[in-house]
């Protein structure tokens, strides 16, 4: 069968569509993802649609519909135990632990096709329907306008909640609004790559983005960009051979971190020798106090040596602590 | 409302309490504008309590409360917020500038963008603009530090309300930074706020000290606060205050638990209990 071939059959359309939505919506919050440090929220929300598909299986026999759901009283439970930063990982597990019980006590109720249900640990690209490929259409038009709407405060109060605060930005609000649209994005996710495998699309092509600039626009272009690559590229070669999808998405996405990594160490060496070859984390001993007159203008006060200490006659004592 | 004409910081009864918990009460405060006040007192005194208020987030239970004639808008932009500085992830993909533009428009709905035009003469005032496109976890604790105080003047603050700012800075840098916002106080006449454990850093800054302590406060000039009668009535329990080569050590008393810190700042103007009753006495109590 020829590539040229395949691409003309709906089941290989449906699949490379339903990757690109997935991978859009996953590559948009993986920065957010990093910064925030949430990686094993991703990778618990992801295991938990299992639950939820489990629990939709046996009550209405949809399991999409199941794990949507219950990704979003998932977001709301770890939400409501894990309020502070610190206690939010060890919560995570704990609602992790207790929901995939609940899961393997569901699927023993279903005595449907066992494959629906390890579809959903593995993924299955290639059964994509009309229905889900509308309903992945949905959750990304959401998961990208709820982004596009916020982008600016989230990523204020995700860098410096402190002064996001201060600002009158609820904090709270958009880290509640993010787990729900975090949830939602990695439920569609599972459906392509399987629960198991969701963090190759959320977390990995934004962590080899964040390798290559600083720049909060670059590194979620290029996250998108190396999601899409990963998610359709590993599809396209997997139409070449008989193993599953996931593999190859997940190799591709590994491999782009990969380089990132490699190159991103000479790129930042670069970035920071344009910058007069300045040295971050020795200014303090570089800074003398310049004997700076009184009334000099502001910008010659910020001269290369870091800026001048003021008029001596108010400079603080040195406190010799 | 008693002469609060052309304070820029007002303060008149102003209560804060928390259900039954009273976190102070019956706070009065002037503060004029281009002067630079201290807020000292240990820690849970409410001193973070009160700069919520002075940021329009937290409404007062009881007075008045005006910044410049006028009630705090909700995080309005008229008060610029400098943190105490934390470590930022190296691989954090924000630039200083990034952090800077958020000072503009942090809190706006949309995309972010960096316009020069807004942020580069801010940049420029704290000095940071040789590093301002490096990463910023790249940077030093006081270059962080800059960067935070270029955020917070970015919006045109007439009040600059610093939360610990000096907090995990090694002295050079502690200096370093009094000084770009003691610079900027002067030339705008931008009225600042600090709130601190450590009066030793900003001693040589500071027009006006409010003390809080186990409700109570006192308010005044750092050398009518800071005396060992003014924080011992304030603390209600015998309180040293000692001031050695630029220093000053406040050493607390017997099972005091008040000073922990062995550098920070009493007050003596006015002392007032939070129970009626058990007003304190205040030494040299000036009157507003």
């Amino acid at each position: 069968m020829g590539l040229g071939f395949l691409l003309q059959q709906p089941f290989a359309q449906h699949a490379l569509l339903a990757a690109a939505l997935v991978a859009v919506s996953c590559g948009l919050i993986g920065p957010f993802v990093v910064t925030r440090g949430m990686a094993f929220a991703v990778h618990g929300t992801a295991e938990l649609a299992f639950t939820g598909a489990a629990a939709g299986l046996l009550v209405a026999n949809n399991p999409v519909v199941g794990a949507l759901i219950g990704s979003v009283v998932v977001a709301g439970l770890i939400a409501l135990f894990g309020a502070r930063q610190s206690e939010r990982d060890s919560a995570i597990g704990v609602i992790l632990a207790f929901g995939m019980g609940i899961g393997v006590l569901l699927l023993g109720f279903y005595h449907g096709f066992a494959t629906a249900a390890t579809n959903i640990l593995f993924g299955n690209i290639f059964g994509v329907s009309g229905d889900q490929l509308i309903v992945l259409l949905v959750i990304g038009v959401i998961v990208v306008a709820v982004m596009g709407i916020w982008y600016r405060p989230l990523l204020f109060a995700s860098v410096d909640p402190d002064a996001a605060g201060a600002r009158g930005v609820p904090v709270r609000g958009l880290g509640l609004l993010f787990l729900v649209v975090l949830a939602l994005t990695v439920t569609g996710a599972a459906q392509v790559v399987g629960t198991l495998l969701v963090l190759s699309l959320a977390i990995t092509p934004a962590a080899a983005a964040q390798r290559l600039s600083a720049s909060p626009l670059i590194v979620a272009g290029l996250s998108i960009v190396f999601a899409v690559v990963a998610a359709d590229g590993g599809l396209l070669a997997s139409f070449q051979s008989n193993v599953k999808a996931s593999v190859f998405i997940t190799s591709v996405s590994f491999a782009i971190y990969v380089v990132a990594r490699l190159t991103g160490p000479l790129l930042r060496d670069r970035r920071r020798s344009r910058h007069q070859g300045h040295f971050p984390r020795q200014e303090a001993t570089a800074l003398r106090p310049t004997a700076e007159l009184p009334g000099t203008p502001v910008a010659a006060a910020s001269s290369e040596d870091g800026g001048g200490l003021g008029d001596p006659a108010i400079r603080p004592r040195a406190s010799g602590r | 409302m008693n002469g609060s004409g052309g304070s820029a910081i007002a303060l008149r009864g102003a209560t804060v309490r928390f259900g039954d918990h009273v976190i102070w009460e019956k706070l009065d405060l002037d503060v004029a504008p281009g002067r630079c006040l201290a807020i000292l007192g240990p820690n849970g005194a409410g001193k973070s309590t009160l700069l919520k208020v002075l940021l329009g987030l937290l409404p007062l239970s009881a007075g008045t409360i005006t910044i410049d004639g006028r009630p705090p808008g909700h995080g309005s932009a008229e008060a610029g917020y400098v943190a105490q500085q934390r470590v930022f992830d190296p691989d954090l993909p924000i630039r200083g500038r990034d952090l800077v533009q958020f000072g503009v428009d942090g809190q706006r709905l949309g995309l972010p963008r960096t316009r020069a035009r807004q942020v580069d003469p801010v940049i420029e005032a704290v000095g940071a603009q040789s590093y301002a496109d490096v990463p910023i976890g790249l940077l030093s604790g006081g270059q962080q530090q800059r960067l935070r105080i270029a955020q917070a003047l970015a919006g045109g603050p007439r009040l600059l309300l610093c939360d610990e700012p000096l907090l995990s800075l090694d002295p050079a840098a502690q200096e370093e930074i009094v000084a770009v916002i003691d610079r900027h106080r002067r030339e705008h006449g931008t009225t600042v706020v600090y709130v601190t454990h450590e009066i030793t850093p900003i001693a040589d800054v500071v027009d006006q000290v409010l003390y809080v302590a186990a409700g109570r406060w006192a308010a005044g000039s750092p050398d009518t606060v800071l005396t060992t009668q003014s924080l011992s009535a304030l603390y209600g329990t015998h309180i040293d205050v000692i001031r050695v080569h630029g220093h000053i050590v406040i050493v607390g008393g017997d099972g005091a638990g008040a000073c922990t810190h062995a550098d920070d700042a009493g007050p003596a103007g006015q002392v007032r209990d939070r129970h009626d009753g058990h007003a304190g006495h205040s030494p040299e109590g000036q009157q507003h």
